[in-house]
């Protein structure tokens, strides 16, 4: 049987939306970021295989952007919870509720 | 046929790997099945001839980030891991049949238009992710978005600091 790009877009959508499920459903909020990585290195491989199909090196390129984004959003998604975790002493977001009030 | 038992086995771990993340309770255990997907992911990368993509893919994402994952789990130092919410079967089961509905209408509706995707040509491809080729274009035609990159990972290693920093109350 031959892989085509199907299976390699299937692949991709659902990892995708395993990645929603765990930012849905999680309450740690260091998982959910980790959940927001899985959901953008599902892109990274719909994008690669789209750009490989067609033999352009466009989507490659947008990889790249991607993995930066990527990679200023952990660092500052992480400095947050650090930042978070020193004031409220818990990083459950079910107990942060700053814009309550 | 090699190729596709590679891609049957590879997508099964990421798969795999990718729940293990959902349900394991340790968030140390969490990043550590993350990493396995994202090696698989890597693997993948390669099974399209995108060799560059994958290795950066190994050096940035499993090397870089997850070491900054692990980095802060392991700095808060947890005493009680909040575990998963109270799981409700039934919406879940509902947003997974929405989601196979409208994955179906929108593979009728790209059949109906004849948008479907040609397998891919890895004859053509095999150029395409090298990293000569890669650089070419990144330094010439893409040249103006690199340096904002630049200028994003810039302003977002400074926020980061300025951000973690001990506020004076």
């Amino acid at each position: 049987m031959e892989i085509t790009l199907n299976w390699y877009l299937t692949l991709s959508a659902l990892l995708f939306s395993m990645g929603v499920l765990g930012f849905l459903f999680r309450r740690n909020a260091i998982v959910m970021l980790m959940c927001v990585e899985l959901m953008l290195n599902s892109v990274n491989l719909s994008l690669v295989a789209i750009s490989q199909s067609l033999g352009d090196s466009a989507g490659l390129i947008l990889v790249f952007f991607v993995m930066s984004v990527a990679a200023a959003e952990a660092a500052v998604g992480l400095a947050l919870v650090i930042a978070i975790f020193r004031n409220k002493l818990t990083i459950d977001i079910t107990k942060i509720n700053l814009f309550k009030y | 046929m090699t190729a596709s038992i590679l891609f049957f086995v590879l997508a099964t771990v990421a798969l795999a790997a990718a729940l293990g993340m959902l349900l394991s309770k340790n968030p140390v255990n969490s990043a550590l099945w993350l990493i396995l997907n994202l090696f698989c992911v890597a693997g993948l990368y390669l099974s399209v001839n995108a060799e560059f993509i994958a290795v950066i893919q190994v050096l940035v994402y499993a090397g870089a980030i997850m070491v900054l994952f692990l980095f802060v789990i392991m700095l808060l130092n947890l005493s009680e891991t909040p575990d998963l919410k109270r799981v409700d079967w039934r919406r879940i089961f509902a947003f997974t049949l929405g989601m196979g509905l409208l994955a179906m209408m929108m593979f009728i509706v790209a059949d109906a238009l004849e948008v479907m995707p040609d397998p891919i040509a890895l004859e053509a491809a095999a150029s395409n992710g090298s990293a000569t080729s890669l650089a070419t274009v990144l330094f010439t035609k893409y040249a103006m978005p690199l340096e904002v990159i630049g200028i994003l990972l810039l302003a977002a290693t400074i926020g980061a600091v300025v951000i973690a920093k001990k506020q004076p109350v």
